[in-house]
């Protein structure tokens, strides 16, 4: 063999274990993508049922809870796949609990009936795991889009069938009332 | 409802060597069992006879220079063997591993695992060629981490800045019940006060010596007064140099228990941490805080932001002994203002409580997490990882 042959050789087996260490990345980034909406997914779920069960026990007053139990409704309504929708359903309850547990009182009435130390308790932690959740998958999503821009990755079209990641927008602020016990 | 997690814990410093990182993974440790949860940590030691039984080592580490200090990690082929093991036999619902880029094993169990895995970032570094370079390398090794934490501001800059990508937010945890309570030592503090300092003695960025420059200048106003020092060093070197009126007024106790560290924050009117850099958190001040004790600290970003700017403590200019005096004496001589921003200090430091910053942590735990999902082994691609596994079988 001359040279040459052996220089295409060489780069053949670089390009070769570059594309599977790749392969191989990618498909870690996959599932940390699958495994973040998921777990976004069962946060939001979560969420949802607990404020329904706020509403549904008439807390923290009447008014508030129809006003809770009505975006509870609407979230649980909507096509869960239809990203637009859902970001405007689930964002919309945001609004609403932020705007029922504004301070640290209305938290503390609430947690004051029996059983809604637990549901509060509940509500915030879902709360926080679906904001760390969301930013968990966008992060994720971020470091997969970075490797499937890369040209060989394409060319060679190493991501297979699987879809484009996309992110989740939503507002997932949590009430100002939170965060102070 | 609260599903009870098995977590292995991963520490690259030496388990038996005092250490923020340490003292760090032991602390959530505990606040975790008492969860409910169940934990394992791997972390190198120096002797392995007298680890507690929840720690499995990975041998004797050796010292290494980095990140601007000396620190004792493990490297090479038989605790990379280790490592897998630990993985392989944990069965863990989670890993949690801990200042992922320190060239140990922590970077070691991200390699060698797959699946739920969490890092957390402590240290704060400067921007840097070499270390942009090894971050390049670490890149596909750092991105199997699906749930990032930094304890502070500047480790998440650090973060961001160097690896790209986001992480949340969750400060460094302190048991606020276990400093609330302690009996002074006999004699102290005294009616002609007395300061505390802890950190080793001959460490320059923990800035004893600014302490010690600003002795003379807060002796003017408070003559009697006394200073307590903990922290590994010889005191003699430090007093040999120092005019027999500012040494007469130091007293040391060496490397202290923990028990004797609550204490010496009882025995004292005011902690001072002159530290000139090289904090990212600064967890001892939260721990005067929680002892109700007077905190005077440089003006560090890092301690700017434990002491709210001010209001749970009081500042004076990095490195500058007159500020420090000046400062000093203010809270010395006012009574009344000490005792006001301890009440306000006491406050801020149970935002820190172990036990609230523990159920944030499992909250990301639970959010990398698909019901039922286990960390495992990850042999893709991994040829010394495939050798290791076969002389496993092998033997």
């Amino acid at each position: 063999m001359s040279w040459w042959m052996w220089v295409l050789l060489g780069v053949l087996v670089v390009v070769g274990w570059y594309l599977s260490q790749t392969a191989g990345r990618l498909d870690r980034l996959h599932r940390r993508v699958d495994a973040g909406t998921i777990a976004l997914d069962r946060a939001l779920l979560e969420r949802g049922s607990v404020a329904g069960e706020l509403a549904a026990a008439r807390l923290p007053d009447p008014a508030t809870a129809a006003v809770i139990g009505d975006a509870v409704h609407t979230v649980r309504r909507t096509d869960q796949n239809n990203q637009l929708s859902r970001c405007l359903a689930e964002s919309n309850l945001t609004q609403v609990l932020g705007a029922a547990f504004d301070e640290p009182e209305a938290v503390a009435e609430c947690a004051g009936y029996p059983g809604g130390e637990e549901l509060m308790a509940d509500l915030e932690s879902t709360t926080r795991r679906g904001e760390l959740s969301r930013r968990f998958l966008n992060d994720a999503v971020r470091a997969c889009r970075d490797v499937r821009y890369q040209w060989l990755v394409r060319f060679f079209r190493l991501a297979g069938h699987t879809p484009w990641p996309e992110p989740f927008e939503m507002d997932d602020a949590p009430p100002a009332g939170f965060g102070s016990r | 409802m609260q599903e009870k997690l098995k977590v292995g814990i991963v520490c690259p410093y030496a388990w038996d060597i005092p250490g923020g990182v340490q003292y760090h993974v032991r602390d959530l440790r505990a606040a975790l069992v008492r969860e409910g949860h169940d934990v394992s940590v791997l972390a190198p030691a120096e002797n392995d006879d007298n680890l507690p039984d929840y720690v499995t080592s990975t041998g004797r580490p050796i010292a290494v220079p980095y990140n601007g200090s000396v620190a004792r990690l493990n490297l090479g082929f038989r605790s990379t063997r280790r490592v897998r093991e630990w993985i392989r036999n944990g069965d863990f619902d989670v890993m949690h591993v801990h200042e992922p880029v320190s060239p140990g094993i922590s970077a070691v169990a991200l390699w060698a695992a797959q699946g739920p895995i969490v890092a957390t970032w402590h240290s704060s570094m400067e921007k840097s060629r070499a270390l942009q370079s090894m971050f390049y390398l670490a890149q596909t090794v750092l991105e199997k981490a699906r749930g990032r934490i930094a304890v502070s501001e500047l480790a998440r800059r650090t973060l961001v800045d160097h690896v790209g990508g986001d992480a949340v937010l969750i400060p460094n945890g302190v048991d606020c019940a276990a400093f609330a309570e302690a009996t002074p030592f006999p004699g102290w503090p005294g009616p002609g006060k007395a300061l505390f300092f802890l950190g080793r003695l001959d460490e320059p960025r923990k800035g004893l010596d600014v302490l010690l420059a600003a002795l003379p200048r807060i002796a003017e106003r408070h003559p009697d007064v006394r200073v307590l020092l903990a922290g590994p060093g010889d005191a003699d070197d430090i007093t040999k140099k120092l005019p027999r009126e500012v040494a007469d007024r130091l007293t040391f106790l060496g490397t202290v228990s923990e028990e004797d560290k609550v204490r010496a924050f009882h025995s004292a009117d005011v902690y001072v941490a002159p530290n000139t850099g090289g904090e990212s958190f600064g967890i001892v001040l939260l721990e005067a805080m929680a002892s109700g004790t007077a905190v005077a600290a440089s003006d560090l970003e890092a301690f700017r932001r434990v002491l709210d700017n001010g209001t749970a403590g009081r500042h004076f200019t990095n490195g500058d002994p007159d500020a420090l005096a000046d400062v000093v004496n203010e809270l010395l001589a006012d009574d009344e203002g000490r005792a006001e921003m301890e009440r306000v200090a006491l406050e801020r430091a149970w935002l820190y409580d172990w036990g609230r910053v523990t159920r944030e942590i499992v909250d990301v735990y639970r959010s990398v997490r698909v019901p039922g999902e286990k960390v495992t082994e990850d042999l893709r691609g991994q040829f010394v990882g495939r050798l290791a596994r076969n002389k496993d079988s092998g033997s």
